[in-house]
């Protein structure tokens, strides 16, 4: 990001170019965006980077028997506990269940990208506003929707009912929050595939067909490596928050089956275990982390 | 090669033949019931203004627009129908749309394995294709790294590695500058007559439809006006359009007097032959280079002439043009920058000139 070159101060009148003045301006335009990022740097410092430090120091720390924290003996104890069968089966259960409703994003959201980037700039403008239009309400309350679409008396049971297929429970199901996490994080996957696709020349796809390649040959050869940075942006996108969903899991998921983000909370609210809490949001962290870094190293910058 | 398009579509099936093909977009008539033969191994140009539907035309051969209405046969097949995929024809497109992230090699075989032709043939016909288009050494780039005239070359061995029946490009040196387009042209058909594959090529430039096609079809607004042999096209136009827009040309408003007379817009009555009915309103053409200057009272006896004023004189190194004006009509006049001849002045009273065989009588 270059800024244009202010007049360095202390030099008013219209001089001879030299390189000092150059370098001198050069300083001057720097420091200028230094000072105007300031703000953002301060609030992100602030609230993420000390939050996140006093996270990893309790990591370390060990849980005294009053359900307390003691900031002395630093160990990995909480780390350890991470390997217990419990605890692995949560990790895997949520990946798995992230893996689950990533995919699912993906084969819905890729045809219906396509379909918007190749309409009129007008349809296509009103088509991803249709997009963002859920954004409008609380994700909170839109979860609390699907607890009464997918209840007892609530519509997909119905038409279950209806089809015949009985009674059908799908509410405090794993279905039910995979349903609602495909719902919740459907856009963030719509939006960077769209970005990628628009940017295809379609003359590519009709190059293709020319070569006698079959529509899904295109598919395959062309448009698929061509929208891979869409592809692998809105697979993070989608992957990492259902990786550390709370809301949903906890709305539509009941108590039986139990995902990382409500076994953290539990751990630090319930058992007052906060090491082992912190721990476990270190490593969730790091999980994501290297997902972001593998967005930005292989797509993300085109984004 | 000139007498080409006499022995044309005769024998043989045509490579490609429309009868009656029409596309509409919508209310939009892009191809107006369009009837044309294109013979096999033949360079043929579909040239016109940019909207006049050339473009479609090609598209509809191709298979990436399917026509309203009308019969495409390509080599005898009816082929209207069909998926891009399923023809026997290739494509160069107009900015070549090489695939990105393919190597210059990857592109070129990319029809074969589609066709899925056996591996270690694609290789050797892939190199073929390369060296054909003089590329060797390049096969490892990418297209972003080549210049435009290599992109060029790489899209023509990437179409016609899979030896089509019909090679199509739409504009193919458009994007190219002057110089490279000048060659280009030259090269472009030398390979044509090396494969001897039928070439249809789009253009909006007569320049290069005059220089290398065997035949020229002239569209405007969707309709095909005349086709023919650039000499063809270029001496007897069919209409003003025509005669417009190929080559420099002036058209003095008449209307017919009988078969081999018309009646010039001044009242004079002139020797010109034309089938059209009498009293048909017409344009004489009379091509800047065909016509001849003298002093208005030296005029020879074999030539008609026309009495103007001499506006300006344009000097183009190789030939003069002269601006002369009258009161009915504006003519331009080129001559060849010889030593010697008749040199008048800016504001002279000069008589432009002209043989029988100069001129052709045009519709309007």
């Amino acid at each position: 990001m270059t800024m244009v070159a202010d007049r360095p101060e202390g030099i008013e009148e219209a001089a001879v170019a030299t390189p000092e003045f150059e370098k001198a301006a050069e300083r001057a335009a720097s420091r200028r965006g230094f000072l105007l990022s300031l703000p953002a740097y301060a609030y992100l410092v602030l609230f993420f980077a000390v939050p996140l430090g006093i996270v990893m120091i309790y990591s370390f720390a060990t849980r005294n028997r009053f359900g307390g924290t003691d900031l002395s003996g630093w160990n990995l104890n909480a780390y350890r506990k991470l390997g217990e069968p419990i605890v692995r089966d949560i990790l895997f259960r949520s990946l798995w269940l992230a893996i689950l409703t990533t995919l699912i994003c993906l084969v819905v959201a890729y045809p219906f990208a396509y379909f918007i980037a190749t309409r009129t700039p007008l349809v296509r403008n009103l088509m991803l506003v249709f997009v963002m239009i859920p954004f409008w309400t609380n994700f909170l309350v839109r979860n609390y929707a699907w607890r009464v679409l997918l209840g007892n008396d609530g519509l997909f049971t119905n038409i279950s009912e209806a089809l015949g297929l009985g009674e059908r429970e799908l509410l405090f199901t794993t279905s039910a929050v995979v349903i609602g996490l495909v719902y919740g994080f459907l856009p963030f996957m719509v939006l960077p595939l769209y970005a990628s696709i628009e940017r295809i020349d379609l003359s590519l796809v009709e190059a293709s067909r020319d070569l006698y390649a079959s529509g899904f040959q295109t598919f395959r050869r062309v448009l698929l490596p061509l929208s891979m940075p869409g592809v692998i942006a809105g697979s993070i996108l989608v992957f990492v928050p259902s990786l550390g969903a709370y809301v949903t899991p906890e709305i539509l998921g009941g108590a039986k089956t139990t995902l990382l983000g409500s076994y953290i909370v539990t751990q630090f609210l319930t058992a007052r275990n906060w090491p082992v809490g912190a721990s476990l949001s270190f490593v969730l962290m790091s999980v994501m982390l290297v997902a972001t870094l593998v967005y930005f190293r292989t797509g993300g910058r085109n984004l | 090669m000139s007498d080409r398009g006499d022995h044309q579509v005769s024998d043989q099936i045509a490579a490609v033949k429309l009868t009656a093909i029409t596309k509409r977009f919508g209310s939009v008539v892009a191809v107006d019931n369009v009837d044309l033969e294109i013979a096999d191994g033949e360079f043929f140009a579909l040239l016109g203004p940019s909207g006049c539907g050339k473009t479609t035309t090609l598209r509809m051969v191709a298979g990436l627009e399917f026509p309203t209405e009308g019969s495409l046969k390509i080599f005898g097949d009816e082929a209207g129908t069909l998926p891009p995929n399923k023809r026997p024809v290739n494509t160069v497109f107009q900015d070549y749309a090489l695939f990105p992230h393919m190597t210059v090699e990857a592109n070129v075989a990319f029809g074969l394995k589609m066709q899925r032709v056996a591996k270690h043939e694609i290789a050797g016909r892939v190199q073929e294709a390369i060296s054909l288009v003089r590329l060797e050494g390049l096969e490892q780039r990418r297209s972003q790294q080549l210049s435009g005239g290599q992109r060029q070359r790489v899209a023509l061995a990437r179409a016609l590695v899979n030896r089509p029946k019909v090679l199509l490009l739409d504009e193919p040196l458009g994007a190219l500058d002057l110089k490279l387009r000048q060659e280009m042209q030259g090269e472009l058909k030398a390979l044509q007559r090396e494969v001897g594959i039928t070439f249809v090529f789009v253009t909006h430039d007569q320049e290069e439809a005059l220089t290398m096609a065997d035949r020229i079809g002239v569209m405007n607004e969707g309709e095909l006006l005349q086709v023919g042999t650039p000499a063809e096209i270029y001496e007897h136009p069919v209409n003003r359009f025509v005669a417009n827009f190929i080559g420099q040309t002036n058209l003095l408003d008449a209307s017919v007097v009988s078969n081999d007379t018309v009646c010039l817009a001044n009242g004079v009555h002139i020797p010109g032959k034309s089938d059209l009915p009498v009293g048909t309103r017409v344009a004489v053409c009379l091509r800047p280079e065909r016509a001849g200057m003298h002093p208005p009272e030296e005029v020879p006896a074999d030539q008609q002439s026309v009495v103007g004023r001499l506006e300006s004189v344009t000097y183009l190194g190789n030939a003069l043009v002269y601006t002369v004006v009258l009161d009915w009509a504006r003519l331009e006049v080129r001559r060849e920058n010889q030593p010697g001849g008749y040199r008048p002045h800016v504001g002279e009273e000069v008589a432009v000139s002209w043989t029988l065989d100069a001129i052709s009588v045009v519709r309007a």
